[in-house]
């Protein structure tokens, strides 16, 4: 019973030693080797590419609603239920509001991701319909030819992995830097 | 075909490719077979014996390990509760977040030293980075105590008659240094090459292109998900878990993070044929298994593709499925896959909020924790699965008039008596907890997100995680309360030690029980037909005894919805 207390005792204090010390340092080491566009790291403009931003003015694309208003000091989703009556009169909100601001689309042109809130309160991509739905809006406030916004979205497009595997989506961030280059 | 589906089905194949040769694997380090890295390992592994004060060599007996194994995580309780409750003044605090609570500390505490990682704190402001590191050995050690002890109900497994089962100590320092760490080293590198940080800064401010000014949490996260998901843990270095976008950044990462939370479960099966010489049996256990996971997550995935019934009468388009909690570049696909994945194994990590999934998936969840033995979590899955081989063998060997026999052991009262007070006690502290929970609203009716039937749903999820030691929730509960951080706690204590002593002492006992040779008339428990006995008796257990609750739960919330 005692020596099973002192070997627990100093088994955990090598262990504490080895895998937090020892492996933290290394995985710090070997993440200091990889190149600059695979790894975690700030855009020349001062954008994290991957953590999204909110975007409300109509001028830009928006992103989707979020439960943690896009402030990546925390993150998290609605937690509401699908049956939830509070939460479905705010998905109804959504809708409409969303036809006051783009005249000229029908509702059932509406993909669900854009009236809905993702789980981290913090993606940074809308369905390619999510984006395609909103061209109307930017051509006429910015003046500008619906079908080179239409391009734009087509370059902007990021195709399944290997062109197999998962979803089709755009990045919001980037789709709206381009297009402030555009315009 | 669909991408989606396809990626789906790219995960498990990998998975189950992957998982077969690291079960030969383990089942060598098991067996202490030579293996190519004993060069490195060797020395690793004599020098934690030498400061660890430990004879590798000394035989114990089933009793003796659990002693060993019980002491060493009251150990580990009482530094995690150092630690937790004085992070505010010890270093690598960069965002001055606070010292937990005792009642919170204690949570978190028993969380992780159970491999639980149920979490009633986010982390970005929750915890300290130096707090991240300590859970994060918590990560290793407590799968590394699940694998060990799972050796040692395989080693008992063996035909002989034997009273000592190897030294526990031994089994967890190579469980820890030769399966964990190395396959950690490489899914952190793969992590951080693919867009996740590997920092000890703290939150940085950004200006948004729209001009908002917001912070962005960062952290040491790649080091900490690999192992999170390789220990079936699941504590997520942020609130959002793996939803996150520096926790999960693409579908590549998801692909990565998927296959190392499997990973070991599934290749536990394949050691346990390895280590007794019973490839066949292994093959029973993959079989019932796989059924189990596909029953639960090909329903899932349909329901998920279909949508929220109730958003599709608003008339809008749900091509992409049900998107409430679900992140664009996983999909509800991979999510509702990810969903029964990390339930099933009690890895408890998330990449979509379960509170949102349609009522059937959230039932799906549930119960693929209330069986938690189809793949489970690190080590402790087999345990769980053992429980139910052991009571399917003593009911088909009544059903044809036999003694009860497994691997050669007769099964007798005393066994029979311990797993059936095992099997019964996943149950009993589900609904009793479920049944305090609701019949005390002053403490709980405040913490719940929803109305209703899903309101019912949220403390059933809580206690079932809790006691499945699996650690995911339907967050919309706010569970920061006394009540919530004792009474999981509790559960979370008895949901793992005692499953863990039970097999133990079951194998431990037939292990000294005279080897009798298998005859004309031994029942065959490597056959597709004692496989199907497994599943009924899993089946009986589950629906018997949860189906009460599922139906005041998420049953009745499906009837109440629109079609």
């Amino acid at each position: 019973m005692k020596n099973n207390i002192i070997s627990a005792i100093r088994l955990t204090l090598v262990c504490l030693v080895f895998f937090c010390g020892i492996y933290t340092l290394a995985v710090y080491g070997i993440s200091k080797l990889a190149p600059e566009s695979m790894s975690f790291a700030k855009t020349k403009a001062g954008y994290y590419e991957n953590v999204g931003q909110s975007f409300t003015n109509d001028k830009y694309f928006y992103s989707r609603p979020s439960a943690v208003a896009y402030n990546a000091a925390g993150s998290g989703g609605s937690n509401k239920g699908p049956s939830n009556p509070n939460y479905l009169a705010e998905v109804q909100a959504r809708i409409d509001s969303f036809l006051v601001h783009n005249p000229g689309v029908q509702k059932e042109d509406i993909p669900s991701d854009l009236v809905t809130a993702s789980g981290s309160g913090l993606d940074p991509n809308i369905s390619v319909q999510g984006a395609k739905v909103q061209v109307k809006r930017i051509a006429s406030i910015r003046n500008m030819n619906e079908s080179t916004i239409h391009q734009l979205i087509e370059q902007q497009t990021e195709k399944p992995l290997l062109g197999l595997f998962g979803t089709e989506k755009i990045n919001v961030l980037k789709l709206n830097l381009a297009l402030d280059i555009l315009n | 075909m669909n991408t989606e589906i396809l990626g789906v089905i790219l995960m498990f194949a990998t998975v189950v490719a992957l998982a077969i040769p690291l079960g030969r694997y383990i089942g060598k380090v098991f067996n202490y077979e030579n293996t190519w890295f004993d060069s490195i390992f060797n020395p690793l592994d004599q020098l934690f014996f030498k400061l660890g004060g430990i004879n590798p060599t000394k035989e114990m007996n089933w009793k003796q390990h659990l002693v060993a194994l019980l002491i060493i995580n009251v150990v580990w309780f009482v530094l995690a509760m150092l630690v937790l409750t004085n992070m505010s003044w010890l270093p690598l605090n960069p965002d001055q977040n606070p010292s937990m609570s005792a009642d919170l500390a204690f949570n978190t505490s028993v969380s992780f030293v159970t491999n639980t990682n149920l979490q009633h704190y986010s982390g970005e402001s929750g915890i300290s980075y130096f707090g991240q590191l300590i859970l994060m050995l918590w990560q290793f050690i407590s799968a590394g105590t699940g694998i060990a002890i799972c050796a040692v109900v395989f080693v008992a497994m063996k035909e002989r008659t034997a009273d000592t089962l190897g030294n526990f100590y031994s089994f967890f320092v190579r469980s820890c240094t030769r399966i964990l760490l190395p396959i950690s080293l490489v899914v952190a590198t793969l992590l951080a090459f693919n867009g996740m940080p590997m920092t000890f800064e703290g939150k940085d401010t950004i200006t948004t292109l729209q001009g908002d000014t917001v912070q962005v949490s960062r952290g040491p996260i790649a080091a900490f998900v690999a192992i999170k998901h390789l220990g079936t843990n699941g504590g997520g270095f942020f609130g959002a878990n793996s939803a996150h976008p520096l926790e999960n950044p693409s579908y590549f990462t998801n692909i990565v993070e998927m296959v190392t939370q499997m990973i070991i479960p599934i290749a536990m099966i394949f050691a346990l044929g390895f280590v007794i010489k019973r490839r066949k049996l292994s093959w029973m256990i993959f079989g019932v298994m796989t059924i189990g996971f596909l029953l639960l997550t090909i329903p899932t995935i349909i329901s998920e593709m279909e949508g929220n019934p109730a958003i599709a009468n608003m008339g809008i388009a749900q091509n992409m499925g049900s998107m409430e909690g679900k992140e664009v570049r996983f999909g509800s696909t991979a999510s509702a896959y990810w969903s029964i994945a990390t339930t099933v194994i009690s890895t408890g990590s998330i990449n979509s909020m379960h509170d949102s999934f349609t009522p059937l998936s959230g039932m799906n969840q549930m119960l693929a924790m209330m069986v938690n033995a189809f793949y489970g979590g690190c080590g402790v899955g087999m345990l769980n699965f053992y429980i139910y081989i052991i009571l399917a063998v003593f009911i088909s060997g009544l059903m044809v008039g036999r003694t009860p026999e497994f691997l050669g052991k007769k099964v007798e009262a005393k066994e029979m008596k311990i797993a059936m007070i095992i099997a019964l006690l996943h149950p009993f502290l589900i609904l009793v907890g479920t049944t305090l929970a609701t019949s005390l609203p002053n403490l709980t009716a405040a913490s719940l997100s929803n109305p209703g039937f899903h309101g019912f749903s949220q403390i059933l999820y809580e206690f079932t995680s809790s006691s499945a030691n699996n650690g995911s929730g339907f967050e919309g509960l706010g569970d920061n309360t006394p009540f919530w951080n004792i009474a999981c706690g509790l559960v979370m204590l008895l949901g793992r030690y005692l499953p863990i002593i039970g097999p133990v002492a079951i194998a431990g006992i037939l292990a000294g029980k005279k080897y009798i040779p298998e005859s004309n008339g031994t029942l065959k428990t490597d056959t597709p037909t004692f496989g199907l006995m497994v599943f009924a008796v899993i089946a009986i257990i589950a629906a018997l005894a949860f189906f009460p609750a599922l139906t005041l739960g998420p049953i009745a919330e499906y009837f109440s919805m629109p079609k």
